[in-house]
């Protein structure tokens, strides 16, 4: 079990109904945290097409959590 | 390591001005794009246009894009703007600019980092379309189902 930050931009945001959130978890993974926000917030976005920093620096679904850790959450970008 | 000259504006973005930057004696070529805001999206009318960012990755993913176009392709000098915040019809929304002995090396380096920079910066843009309603580029829309109608690439 870790307790880390999770914080949501734009559409996730929106529909999360707040921009960050403290989460005690048992997720071993970025994308295995991301599974269970996704299904607790509805999010509809396939993980291949979001992105994940850990302490703002861009990582894998695969990067293992840490207690402490801020996870951020990007769903598909639009810039341009 | 040398800062790359990209920068996130608030402010209009100024493509004449930008420009000027890039001039070199040993130039040939200057690419330029410039992205901007149109009046439609996917048969919806367009109102405005909102960016959000996250500041410093997009930060960085842009300096580490400028300098793998500079490792890749034959240019002199290369940058790039990102506007973010509340954008109007028809204004700047991102400029890239390229110069470079030949032609060649300009078209193709500046064709990578648009396309790079829609890849990968952490930008989000909402539209507000005419009828009120409003909605997030590329995201899918759960009320929706499945994917939304502008679950497409712009």
């Amino acid at each position: 079990m870790v307790e880390v930050t999770a914080k949501y931009f734009a559409a996730f945001r929106e529909r999360a109904g707040r921009g960050s959130e403290s989460v005690a978890t048992n997720a071993a993974t970025t994308g295995d945290l991301f599974a269970e926000l996704a299904r607790r917030h509805g999010f509809a976005d396939p993980q291949m097409r979001c992105k994940v920093a850990v302490n703002d620096e861009l990582v894998e679904w695969t990067t293992r959590l840490e207690n402490g850790d801020v996870v951020l959450f990007f769903p598909p970008v639009a810039g341009g | 390591v040398a800062r790359e000259p990209f920068r996130i504006t608030r402010t209009p973005i100024d493509p004449e001005a930008q420009k000027q930057t890039l001039i070199a004696d040993s130039a040939g070529a200057f690419v330029g794009f410039e992205g901007w805001v149109r009046d439609h999206n996917d048969g919806g009318a367009v109102n405005a246009l909102e960016y959000e960012v996250h500041e410093l990755i997009a930060q960085n993913e842009g300096e580490a894009i400028l300098a793998a176009a500079r490792e890749r392709f034959a240019v002199l000098e290369v940058a790039c703007e990102h506007r973010v915040g509340k954008l109007e019809i028809g204004e700047c929304a991102v400029w890239v600019g390229v110069s470079a002995a030949h032609r060649g090396a300009a078209f193709d380096a500046c064709r990578y980092i648009i396309d790079e920079i829609k890849r990968r910066l952490p930008i989000w843009k909402k539209e507000h379309y005419v009828s009120g309603e409003s909605g997030w580029v590329n995201c899918a829309d759960p009320t929706l189902g499945a994917m939304s109608s502008r679950d497409r690439s712009s």
